[in-house]
C-alpha cells in the first residue's frame, strides 16, 4: 500500500496548480481569495477559460472532447481547482446532462448537445422535483401528452438552481400516467426559450438567487428531446443522480474551510491572546481537522479504487453523508470564532475583516448539502437496504 | 496511491481470519478471563512459528523485516474474536528495543519474543505521568555493576507473564531505558486485572540491572515511535471490533421480532445502523492511514496519520459499541453476550497509548498545525 501519489501524478499537480496561478483572471482573484459569491458571468469566464485549456469536462471520454485524464488525475484537477476557490463550473450541463446524453442519446443529439455544453455556449439546469415530489422524485407529477411528432408539457418544476441563466432544461416529465410509478416517466430536454416557459428565480436563505422555480404551461416540446427511451426516463435518471452524489462529496472544500477557521482564529483577539492560543477552540478546530482527515483517507480510498477501474465500494456511499455534514459543522464552527462579527450580513467593506464577509451567507447555503443530491436520510436508506441489507 | 492488498498480504489476512475464527472464537477469550496468566503459552509459540510475531522486526532476530502494516492486518483479524494473547504489549516493548537498542540487545531481547518463546512489556506509565513519555519520575543512578532504578510503574499492559520489562527512568536529565529482567530482585510485581478481562501489573523498582542492559539514544523518542506503534495497533485491532460489532448488530436486527415484525425494518434503527458502518469506514481509513506512516519516514505526517487514528478510534469505537449495546436492548448489558465484552475492550484500547485527549492536544501542538496561515 502507498499513501503518496506517483511522480507523475505530482508532476501534474504542479502542472494544474502553475496553470491556474496564471490563468485565474486578475478580476477575480480577491473573490477567490474571500471566498465571495461568483457572478454567473464570471463562472461562464472561467468555463471559456478551462475550456480552451481542455480541462471543462475532465470525465467526458475523449471522443467527446474529454482530455483522457486518469481518475487521480481528475481528481488532482478538481482538487487544485478548489484550494483555488476558482469559480465552481455549473454541474447540469458538465455533470449531469452531458454524461446522460452521451450515455444514453442519440447521434443527433450528441452532435447537437454536447459540443455547446463543453464550450459553455449553452447553459443547463436541472427539472426533477416539483412541489409535491421531493425525496420521493417519482411521484412527480408535470405531464407530457402525445400530440404526435410532439409532446405537450404541463407542470411545475421546483430547484432548478440558475434557471434564470439558463437556456435549456432536462426534465423528468410522466408519459404514462396510468403505468407504475417509476414506469410512466421520460427524459426530456426542453428549450427555456419555448412559449409558454416561465422562470421565476428565488432568495435562498443564503441571501443569493441560487434556486428558481420553473412553469410549463402548453410547452410544445419534440420527441426527437426524448433521451433513453419513452417511459424509460427512471434509468437515465438513476445513473445521473450517482453522477450527482460523487460530485457533492463536498471532501475537497471541507479543507479550505478549515484554513480559513484558522486564519479568522489567529488573526482575532480576544483580550492579550489570539482566539488560537485558546485552547478549547484551538483543540476544537483540531477535532474538524482530524475528521476531515479521516474523511479525506476514505476519499482516497474510493479514488484509489477508481483508479483500478473497480466500481464504488462502500466507502463512497458514506463520503456524501459525511462530507455534507461536516462542511455544515466547520461553518458553523467559524460562526462561533467570529463572535459579534458573525451578526454582519453582506456587510459594506471594513465592517468585518473580508475574509470573514461570506462566512455567514454561506452557513445558510450550505444547510442545502445534506438536503440536495438525495437528502441525507434518503442516502442511509440507500446504505441501510444495500449495503447492510436491512 | 494504492490501497490493494499483495498476493502476499492477501494470504496472512486469510490464515488470521481462519485461526481467529476456528481456533480462537470469542468463548475461548471468555473462558481465559479466569485464567491467571489469561492466554496461552501454546498458541503463544504457535503464533511464533507462523511468523506474526516477527512481521514487523528485523531479520537479525529472527523476524521477517517486513512492515508494520502486515502486522495490522492481522491484528485487525484478531480484534474480531478479542484473540487475548499479548501481541501488542510485545511490539511495543519490542519497538522501543528496536528504537533503542545496539544489534547485540535486539538480538538477546528479541529473539525468544519472536519465537514465541517468551513476552516482553513496556513499563512507562506513571501515577502522574498521563500520556507523556517524557513525565517520568522513576530514577536511575549509576552504581558500580550497572544502574540502581527507583520507582512505580502503572498497568504495564501484560507485564504480569513477561520475561522483560522496558522500563523507563530518568537519568539526569535524560530519560533512558532499561530492559529489566521480571524476575530479578528488587522488582515487586503484583497482577492486575483490568476492565476488559486482560492482565498486567503494578511494579515497583528498587532494583540493580546490569550497564549493558541500558538502551541507548534518546528514551523519549524510542517510546513516542513505540507509543504510536502501540496506538496504530490498537487503531487496527479496534477495527476488527468494530466490523465484528456491526456484523453482529445487523444480523441482530435482522432476525428479532417485536410488534410482529423484524426490528431491521424500523427506519430510526436503520439510520443508526447506518451510522455504526460509517463510523466503522472512518475509523478503518484513519487506521490504514496510520499503519502506512509507521512504515513511512515522514515523521510530521507519522504523528499527525496516529493522533487522527486514535482519536477518530475513540469516537467511532465508543459509538459503535454502545450503539450495538442499545440496539440489542436489554441482552446487550448481560455478562452472557458478547457484546459487552467487545465494548470493554474498546474501552481499554482508548485508554492505552494516548487517550483522545491527549492526542488531540498533541495533533493541535504540532507545527504544522499553522503551516501557511497568516
Amino acid at each position: 500500500m502507498d499513501l503518496a501519489y506517483s511522480p507523475e501524478h505530482s508532476k501534474f499537480r504542479e502542472e494544474v496548480r502553475a496553470f491556474i496561478g496564471e490563468a485565474l483572471p486578475r478580476h477575480l482573484r480577491p473573490k477567490a481569495e474571500t471566498d465571495s459569491h461568483f457572478e454567473h458571468r464570471e463562472v461562464m469566464e472561467w468555463h471559456r477559460i478551462l475550456y480552451k485549456k481542455g480541462w471543462a469536462a475532465p470525465h467526458w471520454p475523449v471522443a467527446h472532447g474529454g482530455p483522457g485524464l486518469d481518475a487521480t488525475s481528475r481528481f488532482i484537477l478538481n482538487d487544485e481547482l478548489e484550494r483555488a476557490n476558482a469559480p465552481m463550473l455549473s454541474p447540469f450541463g458538465l455533470g449531469m446532462v452531458g454524461p446522460a446524453i452521451i450515455q444514453f442519446g442519440s447521434d443527433e443529439q450528441k452532435q447537437r448537445f454536447l459540443p455547446k455544453i463543453l464550450a459553455g455556449e449553452e447553459v443547463w439546469c436541472q427539472g426533477y422535483s416539483e412541489p409535491n415530489a421531493g425525496s420521493d422524485l417519482a411521484s412527480l407529477k408535470t405531464s407530457a401528452v402525445d400530440a404526435g411528432d410532439h409532446f405537450v408539457v404541463n407542470g411545475q418544476k421546483t430547484w432548478t438552481t440558475y434557471a434564470q441563466f439558463a437556456n435549456w432544461i432536462f426534465c423528468l416529465v410522466r408519459t404514462d400516467p396510468s403505468a407504475k410509478k417509476q414506469s410512466g416517466i421520460t427524459f426530456l430536454l426542453i428549450d427555456l426559450t419555448t412559449p409558454g416557459v416561465t422562470v421565476k428565480p428565488f432568495l435562498t436563505i443564503g441571501g443569493t438567487l441560487a434556486f428558481s422555480e420553473t412553469w410549463l404551461d402548453n410547452v410544445s416540446v419534440p420527441k426527437a428531446n426524448v433521451v433513453g427511451a419513452i417511459d424509460g426516463g427512471w434509468t437515465v435518471a438513476k445513473a445521473l443522480l450517482g453522477h450527482e452524489r460523487t460530485g457533492i462529496a463536498a471532501v475537497g472544500p471541507i479543507g479550505r474551510v478549515i484554513r480559513k477557521c484558522k486564519k479568522i482564529a489567529l488573526r482575532t483577539r480576544a483580550g492579550d491572546r489570539a482566539l488560537i492560543d485558546d485552547p478549547v477552540f484551538r483543540t476544537r478546530l483540531a477535532r474538524l481537522e482530524i475528521r476531515h482527515r479521516s474523511l479525506q483517507m476514505a476519499n482516497w480510498r474510493a479514488l484509489a479504487g477508481a483508479q483500478l477501474g473497480h466500481a464504488p465500494g462502500p466507502e463512497s456511499s458514506i463520503l456524501k453523508i459525511r462530507g455534507s455534514e461536516l462542511v455544515q459543522q466547520v461553518y458553523e464552527f467559524a460562526m462561533e470564532l467570529m463572535g459579534h462579527d458573525a451578526l454582519a450580513w453582506f456587510p459594506d467593506p471594513g465592517v468585518i475583516p473580508d475574509f470573514e464577509e461570506s462566512v455567514a451567507s454561506l452557513f445558510c447555503y450550505y444547510r442545502a448539502t445534506t438536503i440536495y443530491g438525495g437528502s441525507n436520510e434518503i442516502q442511509r436508506n440507500i446504505i441501510a437496504k444495500h449495503i447492510l441489507g436491512l | 496511491m494504492n490501497f490493494s492488498l499483495t498476493e502476499d498480504q492477501r494470504m496472512l489476512v486469510e490464515s488470521a481470519a481462519t485461526f481467529a475464527r476456528k481456533q480462537s472464537p470469542v468463548t475461548r477469550m471468555r473462558k481465559l478471563r479466569e485464567d491467571s496468566i489469561g492466554w496461552s503459552p501454546d498458541v503463544w509459540r504457535q503464533m511464533g512459528e507462523l511468523g506474526w510475531l516477527g512481521l514487523p522486526f528485523p531479520e537479525a532476530v529472527g523476524g521477517i523485516g517486513g512492515d508494520f502494516l502486515d502486522l495490522a492486518l492481522v491484528l485487525e483479524q484478531l480484534g474480531a474474536t478479542l484473540v487475548p494473547e499479548p501481541i501488542v504489549a510485545s511490539l511495543v516493548a519490542g519497538m522501543a528495543i528496536v528504537a533503542a537498542g545496539d544489534a547485540a540487545q535486539q538480538r538477546s531481547f528479541l529473539t525468544p519474543m519472536v519465537a514465541g518463546q517468551s513476552t516482553l512489556a513496556l513499563a512507562w506509565a506513571e501515577a502522574e505521568s498521563r500520556y507523556d513519555p517524557a513525565r517520568v519520575a522513576t530514577r536511575a543512578t549509576r552504581t558500580g555493576a550497572g544502574y540502581k532504578l527507583v520507582g512505580a510503574k502503572g498497568f504495564v499492559l501484560d507485564g504480569h507473564a513477561a520475561a522483560e520489562l522496558v522500563v523507563s527512568a530518568r537519568d539526569g536529565d535524560a530519560v533512558a531505558l532499561f530492559v529489566v529482567d521480571a524476575r530479578s530482585p528488587g522488582v515487586k510485581l503484583r497482577p492486575i486485572k483490568m476492565l476488559d478481562g486482560r492482565r498486567g501489573a503494578m511494579i515497583e523498582l528498587d532494583a540493580v540491572v546490569p550497564a549493558d542492559r541500558r538502551l541507548g539514544g534518546d528514551g523519549v523518542a524510542a517510546l513516542t515511535y513505540a507509543l504510536d506503534v502501540g496506538a496504530a495497533a490498537a487503531c487496527a485491532e479496534g477495527v476488527g471490533i468494530m466490523r465484528a460489532v456491526l456484523a453482529m448488530t445487523t444480523e441482530y436486527l435482522r432476525t428479532r421480532e417485536q410488534f410482529g415484525v423484524k426490528i431491521g425494518s424500523f427506519q430510526v434503527l436503520q439510520h443508526r445502523a447506518v451510522d455504526m458502518f460509517i463510523e466503522t469506514e472512518l475509523a478503518y481509513s484513519a487506521a490504514l492511514a496510520a499503519a502506512i506512516r509507521i512504515d513511512g519516514d515522514d515523521l510530521a505526517e507519522r504523528a499527525a496519520a496516529v493522533a487522527t487514528a486514535k482519536v477518530q478510534l475513540a469516537e467511532s469505537g465508543r459509538y459503535v459499541t454502545q450503539q450495538a449495546i442499545q440496539l440489542h436492548g436489554g441482552i446487550g448489558i448481560t455478562d452472557e453476550h458478547d457484546v459487552g465484552l467487545y465494548l470493554k475492550r474498546m474501552l481499554a484500547l482508548n485508554a492505552t497509548f494516548g487517550d483522545a485527549e491527549s492526542q488531540l492536544a498533541r495533533f493541535a501542538a504540532r507545527p504544522e498545525f499553522l503551516a501557511g496561515i497568516s
